[in-house]
Order: C-alpha cells, then sequence, then structure tokens
C-alpha cells in the first residue's frame, strides 16, 4: 500500500470539492479499495473519508419509490422493511453477497463501484488494460472462468462482480450524485456503467470528484421477484451467473418483464429485447428458451469460460419457469 | 490516535495505512484477532464494531478513532469464558484454534442480527425467517474454517442459541 | 535420567492404557489448551514481543524462469522507515523443504525457478513501509526457458527416486490378466493442484543472541526443522531453538522450513534485530508447497464373481527440477484390495511450478479417488452392490508384500457403516431419484491410511506437589496432541488432566515426532507412555512394591492396605525419558486405518449446483485415545475430501506456470454452508504390532476416499461420471436433463 494523504469530509460538499483533487478517491466501507490498495492494484495519493457523512437513511419519496442513502450498509438495506416488502430481488441479491462481516460494512455507493474480480487485474505482475492502460490483456488468452461472455472487447473481458447492481438494474435505479461544482445529478443505472471499449479503465461515467450521494429506486413494479445467483461453492463466493427477475403474468400472458444479469458482462447486464420478446406471449418453455437464445446471440467464450453460454441458458429458463408459475 | 477497545482506552502511534487488524496486532498487544489473508476472504479477523461483526483486515484504524470496539480480548478469559467461548470448547468448535476468535466475535454478531429479524440468502421468507441450521452455516460462511470444524460450531451456536431463546429453537430443524 | 526405550520389534499385547484404572483415556475430553484458543491467548508464531521488532517483508520474482542479474534495491532503501534490503542470493532456499529432511532444501535464489520465488527481503520498522518498500525493489534477470505445461511433457516424465514407497511396483502380468477378464475398467483420472490452505499464514520471528538463533515458526516438525535451519544457515545445530508451540493448521505444508525461515534469520542477523515475518496469502499460495496435480490411468480386472484378478495404477505427476518428491498415489493400492496381477508406478514431469510436496494424506487424497471410483464403476459393470464389491476383495493378507495385516477391519466398516446410513434403501437407477429441481444420489467409498511410527522422544516429570509435566518438542497442529499426552500420561500416572501440564513446540526439550503423517499421536504418545510407564516404576519402587501390585489413581498410589500422595513419594521430584522408535513389525505386518464413506448428494438438474446433504462414516484406527478429538480429524479430513470432490482448484497458468488463483476468494476451500451434519463412528479395536498404546494414525483416515465417494454420489443422482476433479458445475452440465 501506497502512502496516502488522509482527510475526513465533513460535508457532501466538501467530500466532492475535494474528491475532484487529482489522484484521490473517496472511501466509505473501504472492503474493496483497501482489498487493491494493499496489492497496490489502487494506488490513491489521497484519501477522502466520506464514511460519517450523513448519508445513511432509507426513505420513501413521493411515487412509491424509496431514497437510499449511498452510506447505508449492505446489510441494513438487504434487512429495511420497505426493501424485504416490496422489493424483495434486491434484498435477496444482497444476501447473496459477500459474508455477514463485508454486508456490514460495504456501503450501497460503493457496492455499484466495485472492480472487477479478473485474476489478471489483482496480480500486478500481470497484464491488464484496466489497471494499466495500453499493456494488453492476459486474461483473454489465460484463466477466465469468472469473466465475461458478453459486452467485452478486444481489450477487456472482465466482469462486474456485484449481485446488488444487477437487482437494481432491473430495477430501473437511478444514481444521484454530487459534482465538485456542487451540481446534482440524476444518472439512470443504464447510463451509469460503461462498456469497456477500448478504455476499459473507464467503467462508469462519475466525473472527478462527484459523490453518489443517494440511489432511488422507483415504486416496485408488479410481479413475482426473484433473485437467482449460481456459484462455486455455496456460499462466500462471486456469481457465475446470476439472474435478477420480476415477471408479472397477467391473464395467461406475461404482462411485464425486467431481467437482468450478473456473471455474465462488464456490466450488471440487461437486454430489452429479451424483455420485449416475453411480454404479451404465454409462458412456455418454447418462450423462455427464444428469451435465452436472444440474450446470448452475441455470446462468446474465451476457454474457460465457454460454459457461461449454456449455464445462462438454463439459468434463465429455470428462473422464467420460477417466475411465471 | 486514540481508541476505546474492550471498554479500555487505547493509545497507538501508527503509520496511517494500519488497518484495524494491525492495530489490534501489532500495537496494542491484543493478537486474539487473527490474520488469516488480510483480504476480507476468510474471517479470521472479525471483530465486533459498535455491535456489528466486521472484517479487522479491511478497514483503517484511523477511520474507527470513536467506535466501540470489542474482540475476543473483551468477551471473555481462559478463566472467565463467554457463553459461546465455552460452548465452542465443549462442542470442540475448533482444531489448530486460528480461526476460531474470528468465528466467536462473528457468532456472537451473527446472533444478534438473527434477534433483530435480518433475514439471510437462505431464508424462505424474508420476514421472520426459521432460525433452523442451515441458518446458521449460511450466516457464518464468511468465516472459513480449514480444519473443519463447521459441524462442532454449528452444534456450539445452536446450543448458546437455545439457551437464549428457547421459542425459536423449536421452530429448528 | 532414567530412558525407557523401545524399538517396535515385537507386538505389545498388553498396554498400561487398558490396565490403568484413572478412565480417562478414549473419553472425549475438552481440549486443555481450549480455553486459551477460544480466548485468543494462545501464542501462534508471529505473536511473541521483542523489544525493536523490525518487520520483514517477502520480496518476490515476478517471472517463472530467469537468472538474475541484478537487484535495485536504491528506491525501497530510500523510503523512510526502511531499514535495510537484504539479499543473499546464495543462502536463501528455493523453496521449502520436505517434511521430516534433516538437510538444506534447494538453495540459491539467482537462478529463479518458478513464479513468485521470493528473492530478497526488506526490513522496515513498521509493517506498512516493509510491504510498500517491497514493491520499489526491482529485479533484472535473464529470461530462461521454462517448461510450464504439465500435458504437453508427460512424453519427458522421469522415474523418480524412492519416496515414502517405491516409484515402481510390477507382479504378474497385468495385460494377460485385462485381456482374460470378465470385467474390466480402464480409464484415466485427473486431479489438479491443489493448497493446504491453513488459516495461519507461514510466519517466523528471529531472534539472535549469544546462544545462537531462536526461530519462532509456524512448523509442524520442528526437530528436524531445527536441522534443516542449521543446515542451511551453515550454523550448528546447538545454536538453533526452533519454537512452535501453538500452529495455526499445516496439513502438510509446514513440514518443513519454508523460505520465509531462513530470509527471516538472515536478515536477523544483518540488521541486529528481531524480524517478524509473516507470509501474504499470496505468497503462500505461490511459494510453500502444493499438492502435485495427477494423471492417474486405472485398470481393474474381474473374474465373474467380480473377484479382482489384476489392478493397474499409472500415476504422472509435477514437481520442480530436481526435487524428487512424488505424489504416491498408489500407496493404498499395493494393499487395500487383493488381485495378483499389479501394476503400480509414479513418474514425474519436471515443471517450473511451485514445489508440489506433501498435503493431507499425500497418496490416499488423490489415489483413492481413482480408485474408489474405478470400483464404483466396476461394481455397475457387474451389476453387484460396490460394498458387496468391496466385500469380495478383501484379502486374508497383503497382496504385495505377502505379510498379515497388523489388523484389518474394512468389511467391519463397510458393514457398520451401510447399515447405519440405510444404505441397503438407496435408489440404484443413476437419475432416478428427483425431488423438485434437485436430483438426488447416494455414493459411497472405502478409506485406508497407512500406519506409521516414527522415532520420538519425550520427558515426563512428577514434581512433590504431584502434579506432571510432559515435555517433548512434537506438536499440536489443531490434531489434539496436547490433549491426548495429558491423558496418557494421566492414565498410566492416576493423574486427572487437569494435574498433568504438557508443554510442546520448543526443541529445548526431546526430539519428538513431529505432526505429519497421521502419525504424531502413536509416536509421541508412545514416548509419553514409556517416559510414564518408568515413572510408574519408580513410584512402584518408592512404595516398595511390583509395579503391578500398585494401583495409581486421583494422584494416589494404592498397594494393599496404603494410599500415599503421589507427590509425597518422589522427593524433589522424579522425571524419565521414553523413547520410541520402529523396528520389525513395520515389516512383518502390514498396518494401517480403515473406514468406509456413505453420502448423499443432491445436484441441482438445471444448474449442475451440487450440495452434500448426509454424511456417514464408520472408521476404524485402533484405540481411540480421545473420541472428541479424533471425531473432529476424521471431519476434517471428510471436509478436505469434499473440497477436493467439488470446489478447490489450483489454476497454473500455461504461459508461465504462476498460480492464478492465489488467494482464498478464487481459491475455494469449502466454506459452513457447504458442510451438512456429520455422523461419525469408531469401531473399537486394538492393534499391538503399531505401538504401545494399541492405536494407530487417524489425522488423515478421513480424507481417503471421502472425494470419490462424492462424485460416485454425483453419478448415482445424474449418471454423469467425473473423473477429472474437481466436480464443479460446468462438468455436469451436458449430462444433466434438458431443461
Amino acid at each position: 500500500m501506497k502512502l496516502f494523504d488522509y482527510a475526513k469530509a465533513d460535508s457532501a460538499e466538501t467530500a466532492a470539492r475535494e474528491g475532484a483533487v487529482a489522484d484521490t478517491k473517496f472511501i466509505a466501507g473501504g472492503t474493496n479499495l483497501l482489498d487493491l490498495m494493499k496489492l497496490q492494484v489502487e494506488t490513491p495519493a489521497r484519501l477522502v473519508d466520506i464514511s460519517r457523512l450523513p448519508l445513511n437513511d432509507i426513505e420513501e419519496v413521493d411515487g412509491g419509490g424509496v431514497r437510499i442513502g449511498a452510506l447505508v450498509p449492505n446489510s441494513d438495506l438487504a434487512a429495511s422493511p420497505i426493501i424485504r416488502e416490496r422489493y424483495e430481488v434486491l434484498s435477496r441479491a444482497l444476501l447473496a453477497g459477500a459474508s455477514g462481516q463485508l454486508r456490514n460494512k460495504a456501503s450501497t455507493g460503493g457496492n455499484l463501484l466495485q472492480r472487477t474480480r479478473c485474476y489478471y487485474f489483482y496480480e500486478t505482475a500481470s497484464r491488464c488494460n484496466k489497471r494499466v492502460p495500453g499493456s494488453g490483456c492476459d486474461a483473454q488468452q489465460g484463466f477466465n472462468r469468472i469473466l465475461a461472455i458478453l459486452g467485452t472487447s478486444e481489450h477487456c473481458i472482465a466482469t462486474h462482480p456485484s449481485d446488488m447492481a444487477v437487482a437494481m438494474r432491473a430495477l430501473d435505479a437511478t444514481i444521484v450524485t454530487l459534482g465538485s461544482d456542487g451540481e446534482k445529478r440524476r444518472i439512470a443505472i443504464g447510463d451509469f456503467y460503461r462498456l469497456p471499449g477500448d478504455t476499459p479503465d473507464v467503467e462508469h461515467v462519475l466525473r472527478p470528484g462527484e459523490l453518489i450521494t443517494h440511489i432511488e429506486l422507483p415504486a416496485a413494479p408488479a410481479g413475482k421477484q426473484t433473485y437467482r445467483k449460481v456459484r462455486d461453492r455455496a456460499s462466500y463466493a462471486f456469481a457465475l451467473v446470476s439472474v435478477a427477475g420480476i415477471v408479472a403474468v397477467d391473464g395467461g400472458k406475461i404482462a411485464s418483464a425486467r431481467l437482468a444479469f450478473g456473471g455474465l458482462g462488464p456490466m450488471p447486464w440487461r437486454d430489452t429485447a429479451v424483455e420485449n420478446a416475453l411480454v404479451g406471449q404465454a409462458p412456455s418453455d418454447a418462450l423462455f428458451t427464444q428469451a435465452a437464445d436472444l440474450l446470448l446471440r452475441d455470446a462468446r467464450g474465451f476457454g474457460s469460460n465457454d460454459f457461461k453460454i449454456p449455464l445462462a441458458r438454463r439459468t434463465l429458463i429455470a428462473t422464467l419457469r420460477e417466475l411465471t408459475a | 490516535m486514540q481508541f476505546t477497545i474492550n471498554g479500555q482506552p487505547y493509545q497507538a502511534e501508527a503509520d496511517i495505512r494500519t488497518s484495524l487488524l494491525d492495530l489490534l496486532r501489532e500495537h496494542l498487544s491484543l493478537t486474539g484477532s487473527k490474520k488469516g489473508c488480510d483480504h476480507g476472504q476468510c474471517g479470521a479477523c472479525t471483530v465486533l464494531v459498535n455491535g456489528r461483526r466486521i472484517n479487522a483486515c479491511l478497514t483503517l484504524a484511523v477511520m474507527h478513532q470513536d467506535d466501540d470496539i470489542v474482540t475476543i480480548e473483551g468477551l471473555g478469559s481462559p478463566n472467565k469464558l463467554h457463553p459461546l467461548q465455552a460452548a465452542f470448547v465443549k462442542h470442540d468448535g475448533f482444531q489448530c484454534g486460528y480461526c476460531t476468535p474470528g468465528q466467536i466475535c462473528s457468532a456472537v454478531g451473527m446472533l444478534d442480527e438473527v434477534e433483530k429479524g435480518w433475514p439471510s440468502h437462505v431464508s424462505a421468507t424474508l420476514n421472520d425467517p426459521d432460525f433452523t441450521d442451515e441458518e446458521i452455516r449460511e450466516r457464518m460462511s464468511g468465516n472459513i474454517c480449514r480444519c473443519s470444524a463447521y459441524p462442532n460450531i454449528v452444534d456450539a451456536i445452536r446450543e448458546v442459541a437455545d439457551a437464549r431463546e428457547p421459542v425459536r429453537a423449536e421452530a429448528a430443524e | 535420567m532414567t530412558t525407557n526405550a523401545l524399538r517396535m520389534d515385537k507386538p505389545v499385547e498388553e498396554s498400561l492404557l487398558d490396565t490403568g484404572v484413572q478412565g480417562i483415556i478414549g473419553k472425549g475430553i475438552e481440549r486443555i489448551d481450549g480455553p486459551l484458543k477460544v480466548a485468543g491467548q494462545a501464542t501462534y508464531s508471529a505473536e511473541y514481543e521483542f523489544p525493536d521488532l523490525a518487520y520483514g517483508f517477502l520480496v518476490r520474482a515476478p517471472f517463472a524462469a530467469g537468472t538474475i542479474t541484478a537487484i535495485d534495491a536504491e528506491g525501497a532503501k530510500a523510503l523512510p522507515g526502511v531499514v535495510d534490503v537484504v539479499v543473499d542470493l546464495k543462502t536463501f532456499i528455493r523453496n521449502p523443504q520436505q517434511g521430516g529432511e534433516t538437510g538444506a532444501p534447494t538453495q540459491g535464489v539467482k537462478d529463479v525457478a518458478y513464479f513468485g520465488e521470493p528473492v530478497a527481503i526488506v526490513v522496515a520498522d513498521s509493517f506498512e513501509v516493509a510491504r510498500d518498500a517491497a514493491q520499489l525493489v526491482s529485479i533484472r534477470y535473464e529470461p530462461t526457458a521454462g517448461v510450464y505445461t504439465f500435458d504437453d511433457h508427460v512424453d519427458d516424465a522421469i522415474k523418480p527416486p524412492p519416496g515414502s514407497m517405491p516409484p515402481y511396483h510390477q507382479q504378474g502380468d497385468l495385460e494377460k490378466a485385462m485381456a482374460e477378464a470378465a470385467f474390466t475398467v480402464d480409464n484415466v483420472w485427473r486431479t489438479p493442484s491443489q493448497n493446504s490452505a491453513a488459516m495461519e499464514p507461514h510466519a517466523s520471528i528471529a531472534v539472535w543472541d549469544d546462544d545462537g538463533l531462536t526461530l519462532y515458526g509456524s512448523l509442524q516438525m520442528p526437530s528436524s526443522d531445527k536441522q534443516q535451519l542449521a543446515k542451511s544457515l551453515g550454523e550448528r545445530q546447538s545454536k538453533v531453538r526452533v519454537v512452535a508451540r501453538y500452529i495455526g493448521g499445516g496439513f502438510g505444508s509446514k513440514l518443513g522450513i519454508s523460505p520465509d525461515t531462513v530470509a527471516t534469520a538472515i536478515a536477523a542477523k544483518a540488521v541486529g534485530r528481531p524480524v517478524k515475518t509473516v507470509m501474504t496469502r499470496q505468497q503462500v499460495f505461490d511459494a510453500t508447497v502444493r499438492r502435485s496435480n495427477t494423471q492417474q490411468r486405472f485398470r481393474l480386472a474381474a473374474d465373474a464373481e467380480g473377484r479382482l484378478t489384476g489392478i493397474g495404477h499409472e500415476t504422472l505427476c509435477s514437481n520442480l527440477p530436481g526435487e524428487g518428491y512424488f505424489e504416491p498415489a498408489g500407496q493404498a493400492t499395493q494393499f487395500l484390495y487383493g488381485g495378483e496381477n499389479r501394476i503400480i508406478k509414479h513418474d514425474l514431469v519436471e515443471l517450473n511450478r511451485t514445489l508440489s510436496g506433501s498435503m493431507r494424506a499425500p497418496g490416499e487424497a488423490v489415489g483413492l479417488l481413482a480408485q474408489e471410483n474405478a470400483m464404483d464403476e466396476l461394481a455397475e459393470a457387474i451389476g453387484i452392490d460396490p460394498v458387496e464389491l468391496r466385500r469380495r476383495n478383501d484379502p486374508a493378507k497383503d497382496p504385495q508384500k505377502d505379510v498379515p495385516y497388523s489388523t484389518r477391519s474394512l468389511t467391519r466398516c463397510l458393514d457398520a457403516g451401510a447399515k447405519a446410513f440405510g444404505w441397503e434403501q438407496r435408489n440404484r437407477t443413476p437419475g432416478g431419484r428427483r425431488e423438485g429441481d434437485w436430483l438426488i444420489g447416494q455414493g459411497m467409498a472405502a478409506t485406508t491410511r497407512t500406519n506409521m511410527l516414527q522415532p520420538s522422544e519425550a520427558q515426563v516429570s512428577i514434581g512433590p506437589d504431584g502434579r506432571a509435566l510432559v515435555e517433548t518438542d512434537m506438536t499440536d497442529i489443531g490434531t489434539g496432541t496436547y490433549t491426548i499426552l495429558a491423558q496418557i500420561a494421566g492414565e498410566i500416572l492416576g493423574l486427572p488432566v487437569e494435574r498433568v501440564a504438557v508443554h510442546l513446540g520448543d526443541t529445548n526439550t526431546p526430539p519428538g515426532a513431529g505432526s505429519g503423517g497421521s502419525w504424531g499421536a502413536g509416536s509421541s504418545g508412545s514416548s509419553v507412555y514409556l517416559a510414564a510407564q518408568a515413572l510408574r516404576d519408580k513410584l512402584a519402587k518408592a512404595m516398595g512394591v511390583d509395579a503391578d501390585e500398585m494401583t495409581l489413581k486421583d494422584g494416589h498410589a494404592i498397594a494393599g492396605n496404603r494410599r500415599v500422595a503421589i507427590g509425597e513419594l518422589v522427593g524433589d521430584g522424579i522425571t524419565a525419558t521414553g523413547s520410541i522408535e520402529p523396528g520389525k513389525q513395520e515389516q512383518e505386518t502390514t498396518q494401517a486405518s480403515y473406514g468406509a464413506h456413505f453420502c448423499e448428494v443432491k445436484v441441482h438438474a438445471v444448474t449442475g449446483e451440487v450440495r452434500v446433504t448426509r454424511w456417514h462414516a464408520t472408521f476404524e484406527a485402533g484405540r481411540i485415545l480421545n473420541r472428541q478429538t479424533a471425531r473432529s480429524q476424521c471431519i476434517g479430513g471428510i471436509v478436505f475430501g469434499i473440497g477436493t470432490a467439488l470446489t478447490e482448484e489450483l489454476v497454473h497458468d500455461d504461459r508461465d506456470g504462476r498460480i492464478v488463483n492465489h488467494d482464498l476468494a478464487e481459491y475455494h476451500v469449502p466454506a459452513h454452508a457447504d458442510i451438512p451434519p456429520m455422523d461419525i463412528v469408531f469401531l473399537d479395536d486394538r492393534d499391538p504390532h503399531a505401538n504401545p498404546l494399541q492405536a494407530k494414525g487417524i489425522g488423515e483416515l478421513g480424507i481417503g476416499g471421502a472425494g470419490a465417494a462424492v462424485t460416485n454420489a454425483i453419478y448415482n443422482a445424474t449418471g454423469v461420471r467425473v473423473r477429472d476433479y474437481p466436480a464443479t458445475l460446468d462438468k455436469l452440465l451436458e449430462g444433466l436433463p434438458a431443461v
């Protein structure tokens, strides 16, 4: 870990201002940042400690949605009565992630900004375009069991590791930020993450110093909610494939469907074509297979992650069966 | 830096980079909290901060100066064991003993979470889940035990939980 | 001082553990070190305090093969708080030493042989500075050609030197037996590299003073580790002391000294301060020891009744160039089943990968995967119950050495286990039992572990306070040594365990067997037995009676109508040393522990996720010294087996041999949620050929066959045979019902 300057922010405004200084990172839970700093994968010159800012509330907002403070710990969010009651998919996704200890520390905002678990990103003796732009990607010809099959580029095949963000993508969350100039922005989660392209080091649209203050969820959509996570051990492991699904069936037809996926792409993955193909149709295995084909139409494996294609297909079909049963 | 740990005041001169775990082990002679991986992947460093279990390896000491920190040393001593410590001895809930302080601190925090009605990944219903052995296993999965005392740890925790909360125990598997 | 020495040339038919009346042997007494451990007060190697302690951090070679031309440490040395960067390319050890060796391991790090090899050490005033500075050390080198891929080099495999068994054995004509057999199995199994992943990382504190070096190390075998360290440093043995009172797990990875041991000792001398080095978890993976990957061809030939006529077990494994250690996968194949025509072979592929060496049950842990899967396949081919197949092949004597078994309990374990589990009620059609989305299957496998005796010494004293003290440099790595040694001394001397103190892990005390090979209890326990026996004789003499006319109980000696407190019989105190060594019994009998696993799994019909839901195992290991710690050892072994079957795989990058998943997030050892309740039963027995305790090894018995029971159950659940371990879900997908 490199030496850094450390400052405690006393307000969101000062945090955002201080955060705009070059080489600065915010630290809240720290569960991912410190992990990476110990390995010198992250080497910030300054840390702005935002952990004591008053961004800890979960409030109902007009229109039936909720507003979640960026510093709400993952466990509190999962256990929140409103979330349990109305956003089961989010509660379930959070509970499927990490461990009790980590969930107690990790913040909502930080969870959205988790870095990939790619083995080669974590190893400074490897080539990684995300860690050192332009250095190359050792993952594509290497071991890539946990890496992406959708949305990859020739420069990066990393996956986003969050479970929570997958549920939030299905719930159409909005990320509320405060810029260093004091400007507030509202960013739809679908616009928040960036595909790797030729700049895999740029993972989201936040500007220097821009601080996530809240995450808003619109009113809970109709239908059954579920989060299905498939992983290499029963607990305490990242997803190979996960599906956050919310499906409403009315009069024997699918009235609405929202599906987001973890473990498949560089961001929590959502493909409206898949959802559109389902809506208005009567649930059937043939329909679900068609949806899976659509989802995976551009999927590409890199050797040790080839299995994710059939796994994603099977998991989606089974999840749709469960949601329409 | 100044800290309150196990109800006692402590002072330390430490590098800004010092983790809460290294503060305890290297500066304050509180070596009960263990370093197994230093990356939040094993749980051996679990301590209670403001009553909640966290990985002491993945947080900076400087960020916890006003917090109420409890380590294994604060739960009990060899001559006056905490009920969970005693149950671990009785049920042989450890072998080498290295993950044990983390398991016990984690179990203290976990039982508190259960008391608050928090659900888990395996809860059939998110509201008021039954506290089954499967729940113990899931909720304790952030504490790796390579000696694999897992079944005995479950027995130890079950015994303490039942003694605390006889009503819930009836619903157990 | 009295020494009571025994060489196991003859069986010990009567054990003092049966005639003792204290009544503590065999009982599930709580660990005597338990309160310290649960309170966080047991002192592991990195937890000793010294004024002026400096922190060491190992610097790795970030490449796999090359010759170092320069190490630039100026940047690191310029960092405030750095004391020195110590480079000694000649003396640093390339890799850990194997267990029990008395010489130095391969020494010299100028020619780097594997990715992550430690080549220098930073010493600083704080851990944080040392860690930072290590990244500033830059290593210049000339790359050399490395050999990294196993599959491409199997044809270059060499015959290794003899290890715990001869690398080759052949008898009869296996080809002919295969050709003439009514039923055969001939398949290839693959197992990946694995890591012991003990929870405590390897750690050393080195302190030099006028008496020489004291090394506080996480080491399983202090007496040989001391010799290895002295040789590595060019010091006399009398100048080196190793202390290892509590060890946070080992499983073989801490049998010999490791790179941190020597580097820390050199650094402490160089800077004139005590130095502490704790390996990071990544360094433990990269630079200690792995279990080798294996490729095993396993053949079985059987007649129409399912009697084996031939067994072939040909194993390929890997190690660093020049390291002769091979994974003895054929260990159990030598004696578990009959069959007169045999080939057992081990060949070694030399690769630039992390050293391979002993990990829990070296040999059996992976060899029994192939053997017990093959037996399951054979039973199916013949159409008989897999338990029955094993019963039919339980030979009357060792089929290879032509000597009797000391005791033999395979069939008893099979029968008792099958009954306890309810094996008869199982579904016999693969894929034939489905509950919702889950396919349910049951499987079984046999296990065995060779019993070994190692030379071991212990000293036992009784003071005027009537309390006993056991001293030996034997270790307790979680096995329960502290407790069983107190039980043995207490049983013979008539003392409750509260009145027996046990001091372990210090080479200033008599050399013990060390912890490894499941020999600890039998070897070290026998030395304590012998010392206590000598003290018992002294007490009898003080009473003026023959020892067998005297009863020792609750701190008193009772003879005739006299009852005297033991403390009153010992004057200023009495002391004796016990010493055991292996003898003719080792050659004249085949000694082993046995067991049978029965388990149930559920496999998700859509995703292929596997969950183990139920386990029963019946074991026989001679006398059980402590039912509770023995049970824990067996559970631990089984869980290792479950990890082997389902999740554990060190992945080497084919481009440079490096371990890609070198942390606990991606090397998946089982977590709580992976493990079901365990039903463990011991069949009481005595093995007088093993040692005076009549007890056999148990620490590695549980792992053998456990993984095979899981994959046999997966087959029963799904109809998919996995021969390429671990059975991760991707290997099952194709064979699952279509969705």
